[in-house]
């Protein structure tokens, strides 16, 4: 993950003949071994899932008493796990689903927008401690989230220098702002450090060449980096998606009853005891719907974003 | 260059502070509660709320709103939501409900960072002593205190004291004396219930004999897996040993192993531990470690098991269209005493109402909440059934289920000794800990002096 790879170009130059590695490395991938291995790690992997799917749809108290591959010898199914958690609750779910929207999409925007330009000003822009400043920022990655919950909250509730507070009965926006501005906060250090790994990659000769063209940091920012970003952009945004659309901890934590989004409903599916618990199932697959969709088809940005760093271009 | 770079900062720290003056002026300046009494009260003259007067002391509420937190969540919440209807139209101050089952570690967390509600439904007595530690919490308006003494007993009242201050009323109740068995069963095979514990042993090998594991239990439950068994500890030793020993062993006046804590423990062990007994339609004795307590039960509907020893709300975890009731598929009777010495202990919870402000919405939601008239109100709303309280206003027959009206007539028994679950009022170290990890080595095979052992030596000193 460094800006540099020497280690990669020698791997190059030591591939047998005139052969391309990635011919080779396509080739061992190809072998009918690998390919069985790797059905069979499928299949194993999928279980589970097909499991918790059947799951869903047979009826309470076959869940209750045998396990869902029961359901080949003695099937049975209802839609009525489902009907419950789509229509079980006071408040509709849909609810839940337009906050969870109302969540996610500004506290995946905001923390790519600074992050890309804090990557930008991190590689290309000479300013004093700024190597001190990006080592500042890649150490905040390792503070873990809970500890930083109350003080922020504090923060919120009783701001410093008579500000406005953010959360408590009289939140602005319904108490939105805090769960934006949180998520912001906790993405941004690896949100920048990855971006300007990415970022640090792009040749300097191209910047350069730019620069002589008469292009300032604006222009040079727009037409030139964004577009060469947008495979990272868009894996940061996948990861940042399905970290707040899968989020409860800071739901619950910054938001009040009217912000919360569709897993703080999915907490409370199985009752105050526990004794709901056979709804889960049904209710992991509603709220798998959304993440699902956006992963598959922004797929192809997600293998190619997880490369990024990792070859020279 | 230098003078263009000063120049941005200058623009820069103009621009932090305007939009810091914006911001400052949006501040809302905080009244910060004790506001005055005013006006006379939206229940005058209403033919509902004349039972009510109490509330008239807190003026006229109307368009005050009041946040309420509890770890009472859907369904269960909404016959909580329309009990408060009345309240409503009485005082015109609207409660505002969120139930979390994350409620015991959030309330900390917003308690601690300023941002309480403004009540909270405590459910355990040693919560309510941690949030009195932070200062947070409102001491009980005299009205709430008044309607405690005249509706409820002194050991409930002493529940939602702090060192002799009295904070919060208690709400709702369960029974955990409790033994699940199913009428038909016990009606086919021509089984009596047993009135005593020995009849109750007697019952177990007669059950045993005719080829069927009468006892089953499961005490899995996530990350509190343990709790059952606790239970089963303190039901026993109420009996064998008295309420009187069972306070100082909850108040660690006596070592938690103490030889008459080690005596119930072994007889609990009698029923838990033994190959004949357990567990009924499950498997061996280890079998109830992994268990789900929610699936403990269920047996019993299937005719593999007779008797499963669980608290009143576990009703709720009978497959829908299960009858409920005293001929029906299922119902409870009421765990033996050992003898005549110690009575009727009835071990139970409950939640209380803690308050975090005193205005006066506020303190006039306590007031309502501790009043007869909201614990019918809420046996009303309540059509599922599912809640009791020990309220001795409490009409019996409101309530909907029979098993609730049976914790009902127990709570209201003048004979019962109620002691509330010592796990919850133990330190959380022990209470939520070590008592029950080591009740659950010790179902696994674990020795009950091991396990009594390592748990007095875990009590904070």
């Amino acid at each position: 993950m460094t800006t540099t790879n020497p280690d990669l170009g020698a791997l190059e130059t030591d591939a047998p003949g005139p052969e391309p590695v990635s011919t080779s490395a396509h080739r061992a991938l190809t072998s009918p071994w690998a390919s069985i291995a790797a059905v069979v790690i499928a299949v194993l992997w999928t279980i589970p899932t097909l499991g918790l799917f059947i799951t869903s749809f047979r009826p309470e108290s076959d869940i209750t008493s045998s396990g869902w591959w029961k359901i080949f010898t003695n099937p049975s199914f209802t839609m009525s796990n489902y009907d419950q958690v789509l229509h079980g609750s006071d408040t509709k779910l849909t609810t839940y689903f337009v906050n969870s929207i109302v969540i996610t999409l500004p506290a995946v925007i905001i923390p790519i927008s600074i992050a890309t330009l804090a990557a930008y000003a991190f590689v290309w822009m000479k300013f004093p401690g700024r190597d001190l400043l990006f080592v500042a920022i890649f150490a905040l990655q390792i503070v873990p989230i809970q500890v930083t919950l109350i003080p922020l909250l504090k923060l919120y509730v009783h701001p410093p220098l008579n500000l406005m507070p953010l959360a408590g009965p009289d939140a602005p926006g319904g108490g939105f702002y805090t769960l934006w501005l949180s998520h912001t906060i906790f993405a941004l250090p690896l949100a920048i450090y990855l971006l300007h790994n990415f970022m640090s990659q792009i040749p300097g000769e191209l910047i350069e060449s730019a620069r002589v063209d008469g292009a300032g940091h604006v222009q040079i920012f727009t037409r030139i980096m964004l577009p060469l970003m947008a495979p990272a952009i868009a894996a940061f945004g996948i990861l940042q998606f399905l970290w707040v659309w899968n989020d409860l901890l800071v739901a619950i934590t910054f938001g009040s009853p009217t912000t919360f989004p569709l897993t703080a409903r999915l907490a409370e599916l199985s009752g105050t005891r526990g004794n709901d618990w056979f709804l889960l199932s049904a209710g992991a697959f509603v709220s798998l719907v959304i993440p699902l969709i956006v992963f598959l088809s922004l797929q192809r940005y997600f293998v190619r974003g997880l490369l990024a760093g990792s070859v020279k271009g | 260059m230098r003078s263009r770079n000063t120049r941005r900062g200058v623009a820069f720290a103009a621009a932090l502070a305007s939009t810091g003056l914006i911001l400052a002026g949006c501040a809302s300046s905080d009244s910060g509660g004790g506001e005055a009494v005013s006006g006379t009260w939206p229940g005058e003259g209403k033919a509902e709320c004349k039972d009510l007067s109490q509330l008239a002391d807190f003026g006229d509420l109307s368009d005050k709103s009041i946040s309420v937190y509890t770890s009472i969540v859907a369904p269960e919440d909404q016959p909580h939501i329309d009990s408060w209807k009345l309240f409503t139209t009485c005082t015109g101050a609207t409660p505002e409900y969120e139930g979390s089952k994350e409620f015991e570690a959030q309330l900390q967390v917003r308690v601690q960072a300023g941002n309480p509600p403004d009540i909270a439904y405590v459910p355990q007595p040693g919560l309510l002593q941690t949030l009195v530690g932070t200062g947070k919490v409102v001491e009980a308006p005299s009205q709430v205190s008044d309607n405690a003494d005249k509706w409820f007993g002194e050991d409930w009242k002493s529940y939602g004291s702090v060192d002799g201050t009295f904070y919060a009323a208690p709400l709702g109740a369960n029974v955990k004396s409790f033994v699940w068995y199913s009428p038909k069963m016990f009606a086919d095979n021509g089984w009596d219930i047993p009135q005593t514990w020995d009849d109750m042993l007697a019952l177990s090998d007669k059950i045993a004999a005719s080829g069927m594991k009468p006892w089953c239990a499961g005490i899995e439950s996530g990350e509190a897996t343990g709790w059952p068994a606790t239970d089963w500890l303190e039901d026993v030793l109420l009996r064998s040993a008295g309420p009187d020993v069972y306070d100082q062993w909850v108040s660690h006046e006596i070592p938690f192993n103490d030889s008459a804590v080690a005596t119930a423990l072994d007889d609990v062990g009698g029923i838990l531990k033994n190959d004949k007994y357990v567990n009924g339609g499950i498997g061996d004795v280890s079998s109830i470690a992994t268990t789900a307590f929610q699936d403990g039960g269920l047996p019993i509907l299937k005719g593999d098991c007779a008797m499963h020893r669980q608290a009143s709300f576990y009703a709720a975890n009978w497959p829908e269209g299960t009858d409920v009731s005293e001929n029906g598929d299922v119902f409870a009777f009421y765990l033996p005493p050992m003898g005549d010495e110690f009575g009727n202990p009835v071990l139970g919870g409950g939640e209380f109402v803690a308050a975090f402000s005193d205005r006066p919405e506020v303190q006039a939601f306590q007031t309502y909440l501790s009043t007869d008239v909201w614990a019918n109100e809420k046996a009303k709303a309540s059509p599922a059934g599912g809640w009791v309280s020990a309220n001795k206003g409490l009409d019996i027959n409101n309530l909907a289920s029979p098993i609730d009206k049976l914790s009902g007539e127990i709570l209201q028994d003048p004979d019962a000794v109620f002691r509330f679950d010592g796990s919850d009022m133990m330190p959380g170290e022990v209470g939520a800990g070590s008592f029950w990890k080591e009740m659950t080595d010790w179902i696994t095979g674990g020795s009950t002096k091991d396990a009594l052992d390592n748990i007095e030596s875990s009590w904070p000193s």
